[in-house]
């Protein structure tokens, strides 16, 4: 009986060894293990015989650990950049084919900001077109990685070739506001287009939807420490040099364009490759921050509800509330997609909650001011498209609180609401590209 | 990325099992290959990711025992949730079989009448 405990315990901490399952599921599949011991044993084996028996018929680790991370994809991504010895030399690969598509990228976008000439900022073609300089390298680096095939790269590339050519053939009015919403809207919809690569084909799927929200966080989060990282180190260059004579300016123009660039697709491959590191990082951030946006929000609401929202619209505002309601709903999606879904509801859905219903009661506030001005003033294309997004953040947000609502009272699964956000995404992504398109020829570019 | 190695299919089973009451792990696998005809490519843990989406969709609920001898043990019970989606299922299979036995029928009648010799 020693023996089979001995050997029980070897089992058990090699299946510990994968990251994909964890200490819950160790003990049920011991459990199992041991009952199924139990039974050979009473048909007349010897423990050894019936040990080795029952291993054989639970099926091999490898077997075991990728089921579980396909079904907990939230595990999935630890699974997959677990290091065994023949991935060492894949990484290798991978990590000279990120950096062929960061430098294509950072060349592209170099050339592109000295032949739009200067003072940079000046150049509204460089200002419409700085997306399509840069995410369909990202497009391409996702397209290399998963190996799609020819018919997806077809499917990929389309997106790209229509908006150049929408992009550049409206005969849009220098600087006005149809450009400015068309050049804003078209990194979003790209991004889009990125999804699909990104989900190796697979739109329809809501896991892989919700990982590619994921990645967009993590993503994002990255590029912001790139940024920073790239910040300080051309402050300090410049502190170093200027004294020595050299123009700032020079230093600025021929250092921010690629990095910015390149920075795209290096945030990317981290992302996909290093997400050990940023696993822990990640719920760490929405923890820390979805409290203080919640009490942000509440407060906002509560003062604007006080003071009524009239007096004190104006366009920055709009802006300003619009960009706030994005955040929101950028840090619920991401909670969602780094939360346990299995775990029942705790303290963090309730914050969650209560920053959902502050955004909601804002964005009830600026509805009605908007829909107000609009019946006073007309339709613009601004107010056009700051309609359109609110009423989409509006949809959204009310599904949000209903469901989380539902899930908090028992009555509803954390899947459902998972589901929801999955589902309504893609509306995004066909407003902007509405706005892209169809907005500028309605208010004949203006 | 082999479907075939999943246990994915067997839910509606393990689903009816639990219908019957609620059941741990050996338990309800032992029910499931007794009350199914052919054999499963999967084995025996491939069932465990299955019990995690169950629980994810919100069909099962599970619950830790300890059990008399001080070994924990993870129970598993069906929800009202799982109860509603497991009846449209079976509800479905009734409903695609009375459609097989109407087709069955009416072909049947077609074939004698067919063979009747004279009758337009």
């Amino acid at each position: 009986m020693d023996q089979l405990e001995l050997e029980i315990e070897g089992w058990r901490a090699f299946v510990e060894q994968s990251p994909a399952v964890d200490g819950r599921d160790v003990e049920e599949l011991e459990d199992h293990l041991r009952d199924q011991i139990a039974d050979l044993t009473e048909a007349g084996l010897t423990a050894d015989e019936a040990f080795l028996i029952a291993v054989k018929r639970l099926g091999s680790i490898d077997e075991i650990s990728r089921e579980f991370a396909r079904e907990n994809s939230g595990r999935l991504w630890r699974q997959l950049t677990a290091p065994g010895a023949s991935d060492l030399e894949q990484t290798g690969r991978w990590w000279r084919q990120a950096l062929l598509f960061a430098i294509a990228a950072a060349v592209t976008f170099q050339i592109a900001f000295l032949a739009a000439g200067t003072p940079p900022g000046d150049s509204s073609w460089l200002v419409r077109n700085a997306s399509l300089l840069v995410l369909p390298f990202l497009a391409g680096y996702f397209v290399a990685r998963r190996r799609l095939s020819w018919n997806q790269v077809l499917v990929t590339a389309a997106p790209f070739v229509v908006a150049a050519v929408v992009i550049n053939v409206y005969p849009f009015i220098d600087g006005g506001s149809t450009e400015l919403l068309a050049a804003s809207h078209l990194p979003v919809v790209l991004w889009f287009v990125v999804a699909y690569p990104y989900m190796n084909g697979v739109t329809r799927s809501h896991e892989r939807r919700m990982d590619f929200v994921r990645f967009t966080g993590e993503w994002f989060i990255y590029y912001v420490l790139i940024s920073l990282g790239g910040g300080v180190l051309v402050g300090l260059t410049l502190a170093v040099l200027e004294p020595a004579g050299v123009d700032p300016d020079q230093i600025a123009q021929w250092v921010l364009p690629w990095g910015s660039a390149g920075a795209v697709i290096v945030a990317a491959w981290l992302v996909e490759t290093k997400q050990r590191v940023i696993e822990n990082m990640a719920p760490v951030l929405t923890m820390v921050f979805t409290p203080l946006f919640a009490l942000m929000l509440a407060g906002a609401a509560v003062v604007y509800a006080v003071t009524g929202l009239g007096g004190a619209f104006n366009r920055e505002l709009l802006g300003v509330f619009d960009a706030l309601l994005v955040v929101v709903l950028g840090l619920v999606l991401y909670g969602i997609s780094a939360r346990d879904p299995l775990q029942g509801p705790g303290w963090m859905d309730r914050i969650q909650l209560v920053a959902v219903v502050s955004a909601l009661v804002l964005d009830l506030m600026v509805l009605g001011v908007m829909v107000a001005r609009i019946g006073e003033l007309g339709f613009t294309p601004n107010r056009t498209a700051a309609l359109g997004l609110n009423i989409l953040l509006f949809v959204s947000l009310v599904g949000t609180a209903w469901l989380s609502a539902r899930f908090l009272a028992g009555q509803s699964t954390f899947n459902r609401l998972e589901r929801w956000q999955t589902t309504y995404l893609p509306v995004f992504g066909v407003w902007a590209a509405a706005v892209v398109v169809v907005l500028p020829p309605l208010f004949s570019f203006s | 990325m082999d479907e075939e190695l999943t246990a994915a299919p067997a839910a509606p089973v393990v689903l009816a099992v639990l219908s019957e009451g609620e059941s741990y792990g050996y338990e309800i696998l032992k029910r499931v290959r007794e009350s199914s005809v052919g054999e499963y490519a999967w084995t025996d843990a491939m069932v465990y990711p299955l019990f995690h989406r169950l629980r994810r969709l919100g069909y099962v609920t599970t619950e830790w025992r300890t059990l008399p001898e001080g070994r924990r043990r993870n129970y598993y019970a069906i929800t009202d949730h799982g109860r509603t989606v497991l009846a449209r299922r079976q509800g479905l299979k009734v409903l695609a079989m009375d459609a097989l036995g109407e087709m069955w029928r009416g072909t049947s009648w077609l074939l004698t009448a067919a063979s009747r010799p004279g009758t337009p």
